[in-house]
């Protein structure tokens, strides 16, 4: 009897995590669908779960459209994502160790000073950061897109909770061997937190190629779009290509799905790393 | 050797620090001062007017409409994201088998962009016409097509607006509680089955749920955090080539348009990011402070 109702509970289950999984998986089926459809197809009264035809062409349609910068706006999206993905790694990582490893008599209240930053959503300062950014002359540039976005507190707090569980006899004995702090984060530590530079590369990569509010304030020639804002400006136009658009949002999201497939071991990793609890 | 730690400790810090007082703490203390001054079309103004940018923010309907907009949004998607990816995490714990594959399916949508996801329900799910897939769905059962995202009365949109962004993160927050699930010690399993308590709705409130205590204080944190940051889904979402309707309007989104749209004020703006910045920082502590005071009782 008992063992009848536990088999029935996990037949449930098993029902209901299927049922959601499709669920789930319906948005990205539509993104395809549509972005190989004819605009015809996809407005059709008759809503059919297959297409009538599978156009491939949408997608050189959409290059060749030359009302939309689209190739350019991947091109900037890339550029954002790789930059700021590796000065993020750079400087997070080391303040990260500095905090978590070199004495100094103030180090705690720096620590709090960047802790204080979390509190504040970065949202919050973006009248001011655009002011500060459009004096400094960085409206639709790259360098406004990248820098002002490369110091992330976030970041340094888990590089900093990640070296502070670091098992500190390997640097020890670089120590005793006369490396000074700074070979030694190059030669030993570095090598040695692989796991958690995946993760938070991964984490910001995904963030910098999916951000939006600040690409779209601060790019606003069509040169410096990015391919959020590119999008978005699809959507909020009078004239709308629908297959366009999809298609376009379909090539937007296959190198975040390529770099979260293989990554996506370290991601989980850093999320459950990364302190918050 | 004091010495020594000091400047290699700035060489480590330094860079970071620099930048996080330039591009975070110089616009925070810019945004104060701009918020005493007329500031229309400069940042660089002359006149003061003391806190008149305040009172008239706190006067205007639309801005505090925009922070009674975040409180219904909030009072949605916190507890329905708590819920929901609590269950997930809960079902695809259990799993024997297939449990990366689910895991994987349900973190996905983290992969995709808010401008992507809300296309999507913009123009393919939740489209006020009849080719939308969701009309299509009601329609095989005799309904008759919905605007979606035009009506107000009944106001259909917060299911559209909720439903994105609870596809987009129930994944995540369902990994965060999968970690703290895996962190139980399965020995207080043990002993609840020897003491007779059957596996279920007991157990998950007299040992699963406490044990996650940590986890959902951070959970319900980050919710409420990014829920006070919502933009790209109602902007998206919500506007168009006319611009943007007057109901839904979170305060971000306010914000854009007072400080960057037409008027370009940004005195008002900035008044209103402080204001923001306080209200956020009030909830925050209040939440921890209430969540504290939550764990004493529970233990005491």
């Amino acid at each position: 009897m008992d063992d009848a109702l536990v088999r029935a509970g996990r037949a449930l289950r098993l029902v209901v995590l299927i049922t959601l999984a499709l669920l789930f998986l319906i948005p990205f089926y539509l993104l395809v669908r549509n972005g190989l459809s004819s605009e015809r197809d996809i407005t059709s009264p008759q809503w059919t779960f297959f297409p009538a035809e599978l156009r491939w062409g949408n997608v050189r349609e959409l290059f060749d459209d030359p009302s939309v910068p689209f190739a350019r706006s991947l091109l900037n999206s890339a550029l954002i994502a790789v930059a700021t993905t590796l000065g993020t790694l750079l400087i997070a990582s080391l303040a990260g160790y500095g905090l978590a490893r070199i004495p100094y008599r103030h180090a705690n209240k720096v620590f709090y000073g960047v802790l204080g930053t979390l509190l504040v959503p970065a949202a919050v300062t973006f009248v001011p950061s655009f002011v500060l950014v459009s004096s400094l002359g960085w409206i639709s540039t790259l360098r406004g897109l990248i820098i002002p976005t490369l110091f992330s507190a976030f970041a340094c707090f888990v590089f900093r909770q990640y070296f502070l569980g670091f098992p500190r006899e390997l640097e020890d004995a670089a120590q005793v061997d006369g490396l000074g702090y700074w070979r030694t984060y190059w030669l030993v530590v570095v090598p040695n937190a692989r796991p958690v530079f995946a993760a938070v590369g991964t984490i910001v990569f995904l963030g910098a190629w999916n951000s939006f509010l600040w690409p779209l304030v601060i790019g606003q020639d069509q040169s410096a779009w990015t391919v959020q804002v590119a999008l978005s400006s699809f959507t909020t136009s009078q004239v709308i290509r629908l297959h366009e658009l999809f298609v376009a949002a379909v090539v937007s999201i296959l190198p975040l799905l390529l770099v979260f497939l293989c990554f996506q071991r370290w991601i989980v990793a850093g999320v459950e790393r990364s302190g918050i609890d | 050797m004091r010495r020594r730690g000091t400047l290699w400790f700035w060489v480590f810090v330094g860079p970071f620090a620099a930048g996080l007082a330039l591009f975070t703490y110089v616009p925070l203390l810019w945004s104060v001062g701009l918020s005493f001054f007329d500031a229309h079309n400069t940042v660089t103004p002359t006149h003061f007017i003391g806190l008149d940018n305040y009172t008239a923010m706190l006067r205007d309907d639309a801005f505090v409409g925009s922070l009674r907009t975040f409180l219904v949004f909030t009072a949605f998607i916190v507890p329905a994201t708590y819920v929901f990816s609590l269950s997930l995490a809960l079902m695809v714990n259990r799993l024997t088998y297939a449990r990366a594959f689910f895991r994987s399916v349900f973190f996905l949508p983290a992969a995709c962009s808010y401008v992507v996801a809300a296309l999507v329900w913009k123009m393919s799910l939740f489209n006020g016409v009849r080719f939308g897939l969701a009309n299509t769905v009601l329609g095989w059962f005799g309904g008759a097509p919905v605007a979606w995202l035009s009506t107000t009365d009944p106001p259909w949109y917060w299911l559209v607006i909720v439903t994105v962004r609870l596809w987009l993160q129930a994944g995540f927050y369902m990994i965060l509680f999968l970690a703290g699930l895996q962190r139980i010690d399965p020995v207080l399993y043990e002993a609840a089955a020897v003491d007779g308590a059957r596996p279920g709705w007991t157990v998950l409130r007299h040992i699963t749920l406490p044990q996650l205590r940590a986890t959902s204080v951070a959970v319900v944190l980050l919710l409420v955090i990014n829920a006070f940051q919502a933009f790209d889904e109602f902007y998206n979402l919500l506007s168009d080539a006319r611009g943007y309707p007057p109901y839904a309007r979170p305060p971000l989104v306010y914000l854009y348009y007072t400080a960057l749209g037409q008027g370009q004020n940004l005195g008002s703006g900035s008044a209103g990011a402080v204001i923001l910045a306080l209200v956020i920082a009030v909830v925050t502590v209040g939440q921890a402070r209430w969540l504290k005071l939550g764990r004493t009782d529970a233990d005491g």
